[in-house]
């Protein structure tokens, strides 16, 4: 069996074209993930430039309000740029950059990963392409208005579902268009090997840093750590350095919709079944013939028909649980996270915010849930507006 | 019994491309076998995939009408079956399709109704040398050959890749996607020789061939020619009224490189 492999999930199943660029790339990856100047740049990056480390908040009114577990917040939305999509695009742009590539593409739902892209794009002085779904694009307007303040350029996909799938699609298409001066900064723990592992060990600062914090702060390690799955970076990272402490527990919410029982969701662990796709031997959201299903969710971050392939490897060995969250339970708990923490969270985040609302009370005043705040709310403000029927602009 | 060598026994190779169920199966059906009569001498029957991340715009287009039409790859079986036993074609047929297509499917159970239904093989663009292993072993069972692809950055993959081909090595004259273009600027003639330096096996170039012209060019260096794109772009033009044009077109494919 080939590279890359979380069980029988990952590989390599992609076009013959851009075989030699994953190679070049892992090859690369290999060399300076050791190299200790490297290491050094990307500190200094995450240290000065993207702010690190990330606060480990803990949300006293939160804790008192639920009258069970006692829970941190792990804000990666305080990150420059307002996300944890920052950690893993600093790290492949630096990579890139040492590579000799002088291009970036990226694909993305909710516009956050596109952000950070072309935020690395402008510093490092790179060419940027932005590929995502026209539909997307309407709901995250703000997103794009950003990205082109920073000098990228943002194609709107309009094929299949005009949402994060056919961005990635959009993607591959233009990687194997033009290769050589370009590097695909894939900004999921998703894909083709190495993507899944490179994205995961950038995005794993989160869990290194979350570890001696709680620790700190505790003295102990938490009993949950939860973050939000869509490809399921947030949640790799998060999860990383704790997948070996067999006590930590590790959930990640997906986004159910409209519900798991219905045809209007994204909650591929739950819902979906064994293929190939994007890349990569994993659980996907599919009819019986393969063909891939047209998910949804409110949230463009999550609104993906297939999951990383370490979290498929990670539910098929029972690590970590996976649970799906509604639209409504979302909204619902990015509304109570603003109002009793002064926090909004991004709506993909409340979606982790949202099971904990359920799980905390159940638990002890003695335990200890952590929660990865992925990232802000602001860009979410005027669908979430909308969402409970009132227009915060005129279109 | 049918072989995909036998498309290689009547000088150079015209193999013509289409999407089942573009506008509908009856219609795919009557453009295999005027393909068949115009002188195409291998075809590829693709089955849609709903996010065919190798193909352009055109068949992009063809994939998603076939689906909407509720074109299924139990269909597909059946077309082909008919096209054997009741249009008897004798042509060898190949299958192109996606991963998930054949995966979700069942690997084993899809090269058995594949091989059922009378085809010689499988062209999977998403599968690379180094994943043949989910899908070779199913198709040596029920006699599929599956067809290697190889591409203008394959450089020193190529003879390793040709030495394990089956059937023909599919060459992709150029980067990106699937579609009509105006150039083809990479040198096929070396990647061709590359191939038959790994192994004595047909090399047929695929991806940007739309008019004679081109064909006649690359048809030099090569065993065969695929063409996909500027068929499917007239089925999606004429729909159902296909039939005329596409068998003008490839007749004057096929006798553009008749003689080489």
């Amino acid at each position: 069996m080939s590279n890359g492999r979380f069980g029988i999930h990952g590989g390599q199943y992609i076009p013959e074209t851009l075989m030699n660029a994953v190679i070049e790339l892992e090859d690369a990856y290999n060399h300076f993930k050791d190299d200790p100047q490297f290491q050094a740049e990307l500190h200094e990056l995450f240290t000065n430039y993207a702010n690190r480390p990330s606060n480990l908040y803990y949300a006293e009114k939160m804790t008192k309000d639920l009258g069970g577990a006692k829970i941190y917040l792990k804000r990666e939305d305080l990150n420059h740029t307002g996300a944890h999509k920052i950690n893993n695009a600093l790290g492949q742009a630096l990579l890139a950059k040492k590579m000799g590539k002088t291009r970036l593409i990226a694909e993305t739902g909710a516009g956050q990963h596109g952000v950070a892209t072309a935020t690395v794009a402008a510093y490092m002085g790179m060419e940027c392409d932005v590929y995502m779904g026209k539909l997307d694009m309407e709901r995250q307007a703000l997103n794009v208005f950003r990205m082109r303040l920073m000098g990228a350029r943002v194609h709107g996909v309009e094929t299949g579902t005009a949402t994060l799938k056919d961005a990635v699609s959009e993607c591959m298409r233009e990687w194997t268009n033009r290769i050589a001066d370009t590097h695909y900064l894939l900004g999921s723990c998703m894909g083709p090997h190495p993507f899944p592992t490179i994205v995961r060990d950038f995005q794993a600062v989160i869990s290194q840093e979350m570890k001696q914090q709680i620790l700190e702060a505790e003295g102990r390690l938490p009993d949950v750590v939860m973050a939000c799955v869509g490809g399921g970076s947030n949640a790799i990272g998060s999860f990383y350095h704790f997948i070996d402490d067999k006590d930590v527990k590790l959930i990640g919410c997906e986004a159910a919709g409209r519900g798991i029982d219905t045809w209007e969701t994204a909650a591929t662990i739950n819902t979906g079944s064994l293929g190939i796709f994007h890349g990569m031997k994993s659980y996907f959201c599919q009819d019986e013939y393969g063909q891939i299903a047209p998910v949804y969710s409110i949230s463009a971050g999550l609104d993906y028909p297939g999951v990383g392939p370490e979290h498929a490897w990670l539910h098929d060995i029972g690590r970590a649980e996976y649970v799906g969250v509604t639209d409504e339970e979302a909204v619902c708990a990015f509304e109570y996270l603003s109002r009793t923490e002064g926090i909004i969270p991004a709506i993909e985040s409340a979606h982790a915010v949202a099971h904990a609302l359920k799980i905390a009370p159940t638990m002890g005043k003695d335990q200890i849930i952590v929660i990865t705040l992925s990232g802000r709310g602001d860009k979410d403000c005027a669908a979430m507006a909308r969402y409970r029927g009132e227009e915060l602009y005129d279109d | 019994m049918i072989k995909i060598a036998d498309a290689f026994q009547n000088g150079k190779a015209f193999i013509p491309f289409i999407t089942c169920g573009d506008p509908d199966l009856e219609t795919t059906r009557k453009l295999v076998c005027a393909m068949v009569e115009n002188g195409a001498d291998l075809i590829e029957l693709g089955i849609p995939f709903s996010d065919p991340t190798a193909e352009g715009p055109v068949i992009q287009g063809a994939n998603l009408r076939a689906l909407s039409n509720g074109c299924t790859t139990d269909d597909i079986f059946a077309l082909a079956k008919t096209l054997r036993q009741e249009d008897g074609l004798t042509v060898p047929m190949v299958f192109m399709t996606y991963a998930n297509v054949v995966y979700h499917y069942g690997t084993e159970k899809f090269c058995a109704r594949a091989a059922e239904a009378g085809m010689q093989g499988l062209i999977l663009p998403d599968v690379p040398f180094e994943e043949k292993g989910d899908f070779a072993p199913a198709c040596r069972k029920y006699g599929l050959e599956l067809v290697s692809l190889i591409a203008p950055t394959s450089q020193h993959r190529i003879k390793t890749i040709a030495a394990d081909a089956e059937g023909f090595v599919y060459c992709v004259s150029s980067l990106g996607v699937t579609g009509v273009r105006s150039q083809i600027t990479t040198d096929v003639a070396a990647m061709v020789r590359l191939v038959k330096e790994g192994k004595d096996i047909p090399a047929c170039i695929g991806f940007g061939i739309s008019n004679p012209e081109t064909a006649r060019k690359m048809a030099q260096s090569a065993d065969g020619v695929i063409v996909g794109s500027a068929i499917v772009r007239l089925i999606g033009q004429y729909g159902r009224d296909a039939v005329e044009p596409v068998s003008r077109f490839v007749k004057e494919m096929k006798d553009a490189i008749r003689d080489l």
